[in-house]
């Protein structure tokens, strides 16, 4: 189909398919320069979280090399750009919910390092109390609602929470974000179907990285855009470059307006890739399978060098900020993960006492 | 004669109208109520237990939805953890198996995975339909395999009171609970008081008759068959105990073990399979925490382990009444 039959169609802002999207051309096409707005000052705090979530990131992918972390930590080195494009225009009293992949999503809106190095080593003093892990992050006051691995689990959880912000009447909105594979699921069209029904102010990101796992996207869908599926439930929709974090922020922002203004769901795919494997630290292997060779093309279109080179030109930044900031963000880090290490695990008695409400005295009977 | 006064305080109430109470009583004076699921802008769905709620409280309370088991019991999750106190309303429990998910690996969980400090208070209410040739896939119970999971109350009203009562109960509590009611007993009549705020942790096994020969427990339909089997061996002077055991999960193993110290003989009566079932626990309880050295003799009454059937003449087979169960009280007796 080409761009003006979809237009005809009443279709927009989808593609055919991705390889029709200037971000997904040939290798060498697609670094095209970011376009920063009038005024943009808040992308100089937008790169500095991103840089945040990385280095994070490589500080949990090498205590994963060590052997310090052993439950599966599944890393987003790569994605940076789409929740901090989203987390822009999220207030407190939001509801956002991630899956397995979601260190990204729980730093961009709380930067709480302590916790989340804390969580993933299994201490007392994580966000989840030692008792999640990496799978399992949750900062309500910061509007994280929670995170699970199970592949699409909290799509629908974010529809009810959009619910509730509807009935409090607040302009609250809930955010769901996914990956393509989650868009396998039942679940997630459920949720897409339910949420237009609720008219339920939800924003579903699906963050597609082109992969599953191990498997292309191609190898799953006769198509390797998800956005289709909102168009197929009246759910306004754009599909994006997801490594592109001002344009993110356009148009999550355009999307969260609408619903904080009485407007039921949308839909925001971002197209992005992902630098280490599906689970674990390393770049050359994908679960038991040799990465493809697309992986130097992709880091080409890395989120943060294409904002600190528009931020640069623009002479909002000077030239070495990255690796200034970079070194900064370092300390902070190492100081955080040290902490971590020496804090204690969870008590024997978390067992029982942190499975019912009344604190164990229940499965004691 | 009831007199006036006393007519407003206490009614007979049907357990099927007595559910409608409870959720009335929780609609009214619980904004942060609200009910979800297939069929409750329908009468035929749910029988007498929620007829016009939707008219009364509205459609933005009393929600219909989609085919969708699975969104809709995640959504009420959802919302059970931005403060709300929804009830998912399951017509059957065969279909609420499309949202075991929701129910098993999220919401039984999300305590402890993060740190046993959120509530999730979402009330998931499945209905037993059994019998009338509605067979495999309309019949199931399956009350043992949800009350295996830590962290999921699961409650099953054998009593009009307790149909209303621990729905309320169920509601108000910060854990997630099943709550299973039966078709089957939502013509049992009970007088009851008004309704008031019903507290379910504290709540558990009930012996709602007492007997000194055997003791028989039971759960929602079971429960009943107890009590006509006790009616019955009464009349041949063999004197039954009979323990409701209410709440499933976290299992009051306490009273039916107090029981069973004193009559030594203990018949489980389950409305459910018989391989690693409910009436398996109970009698490995009693087995393990025996206080004395007198022999206790077991026995368990189940269905077979066969899918329910269609056809009328198997489900006689498949289905054990009042008399049955009298009849293995009076083998363990004699």
């Amino acid at each position: 189909m080409t761009p003006a039959q979809r237009a005809a169609q009443g279709v927009t802002d989808m593609p055919a398919s991705l390889k029709d999207l200037g971000t997904l051309a040939e290798a060498g096409a697609h670094h095209a320069d970011i376009e920063l707005p009038p005024d943009p000052t808040p992308f100089v705090a937008a790169l500095e979280r991103m840089i945040l979530i990385r280095a994070a990131e490589e500080r949990i992918a090498d205590a994963c090399t060590e052997g310090l972390v052993k439950c599966p930590a599944h890393l987003a080195i790569g994605q940076e750009a789409p929740p901090v494009g989203v987390t822009m225009h999220l207030r407190k009293t939001d509801r956002v919910f991630g899956g397995h992949r979601s260190h990204g999503h729980f730093l961009a809106l709380t930067g709480d390092l302590h916790g989340l190095f804390a969580e993933t080593l299994g201490k007392d003093t994580g966000v989840s109390r030692g008792m999640g892990g990496s799978m399992h992050l949750m900062a309500r006051e910061h509007g994280f609602y929670g995170s699970v691995p199970i592949v699409g689990a909290t799509i629908p959880m974010a529809v009810g929470a959009a619910l509730a912000a509807k009935m409090d009447g607040d302009g609250d909105v809930a955010v769901s974000y996914f990956g393509d594979g989650a868009t396998e699921e039942g679940s997630f069209h459920e949720s897409l179907n339910l949420a237009v029904m609720l008219r339920a102010p939800v924003l579903f990101v699906c963050e597609n990285n082109l992969f599953s796992s191990h498997l292309h996207i191609d190898l799953r869908q006769p198509r390797d855009s998800v956005a289709r599926f909102a168009v197929a439930n009246d759910i306004p929709c754009a599909c994006i470059d997801g490594n592109d974090v001002v344009e993110i922020s356009r148009v999550a922002g355009e999307a969260i307006a609408a619903m904080r203004n009485g407007g039921g769901p949308q839909f925001l795919e971002c197209v992005t890739y992902r630098w280490r494997g599906h689970v674990g630290p390393r770049e050359d292997e994908d679960v038991g399978v040799k990465r493809k060779d697309d992986l130097a093309v992709w880091k080409r279109r890395d989120p943060i060098a294409r904002l600190a080179a528009a931020l640069i030109k623009a002479g909002r930044i000077p030239p070495r900020a990255v690796e200034d900031i970079t070194r900064r963000l370092q300390n902070d880090i190492e100081r955080a993960w040290e902490q971590a290490v020496r804090d204690p695990y969870p008590p024997p008695a978390a067992l029982l006492e942190r499975t019912w409400s009344d604190g164990g005295s229940a499965s004691r009977r | 004669m009831v007199g006036r006064r006393e007519r407003v305080t206490a009614m007979i109430t049907s357990y099927g109208a007595a559910i409608r109470d409870g959720f009335e009583y929780l609609l009214d004076n619980h904004p942060d109520v609200f009910t979800i699921g297939q069929g409750l802008w329908s009468p035929w769905y749910v029988g007498s237990s929620m007829t016009n709620l939707d008219k009364q409280f509205g459609v933005a309370r009393v929600i219909d939805t989609p085919v969708s088991e699975l969104a809709t019991t995640g959504a009420a999750l959802g919302a059970a953890l931005c403060g709300y106190r929804p009830i998912v309303i399951h017509p059957r429990v065969d279909f609420m198996l499309l949202a075991t998910d929701q129910i098993v690996t999220q919401a039984a969980k999300w305590r402890s995975m993060f740190g046993g400090d959120v509530s999730a208070p979402v009330t998931i209410r499945a209905i037993i339909n059994r019998g009338g040739e509605q067979g495999a896939q309309h019949s199931q119970a399956l009350h043992s395999w949800f009350a295996h999971i830590p962290g999921l109350r699961v409650v099953m009203p054998a009593t009009a009171r307790d149909a209303r009562d621990l729905l309320i109960a169920s509601v108000l509590n910060d854990d997630p609970v099943l709550y299973l009611d039966d078709r089957w007993l939502y013509e049992e009549q009970e007088e009851m008081p008004a309704p008031g705020p019903v507290r379910l942790e504290g709540q558990g096994a009930r012996v709602i008759r007492e007997g000194s020969d055997v003791t028989l427990v039971g759960c929602g339909y079971t429960t009943k068959l107890c009590r006509e089997a006790a009616e019955a061996l009464a009349t041949e002077g063999i004197s039954a105990e009979v323990v409701d055991l209410r709440v499933l999960n976290p299992l009051d193993g306490e009273t039916v073990i107090q029981s069973a110290a004193k009559t030594n003989r203990v018949v489980a009566v389950d409305g459910d399979w018989k391989s690693c079932g409910l009436a398996a626990e109970i009698l490995a309880l009693v087995a393990e925490r025996r206080s004395n050295d007198t022999p206790v003799r077991l026995a368990r009454i189940t269905h077979p382990d066969a899918p329910a059937p269609t056809s009328k003449a198997l489900e006689r087979q498949f289905y054990f009444s009042a008399t049955d169960v009298a009849t293995q009280a009076r083998r363990l007796v004699g």
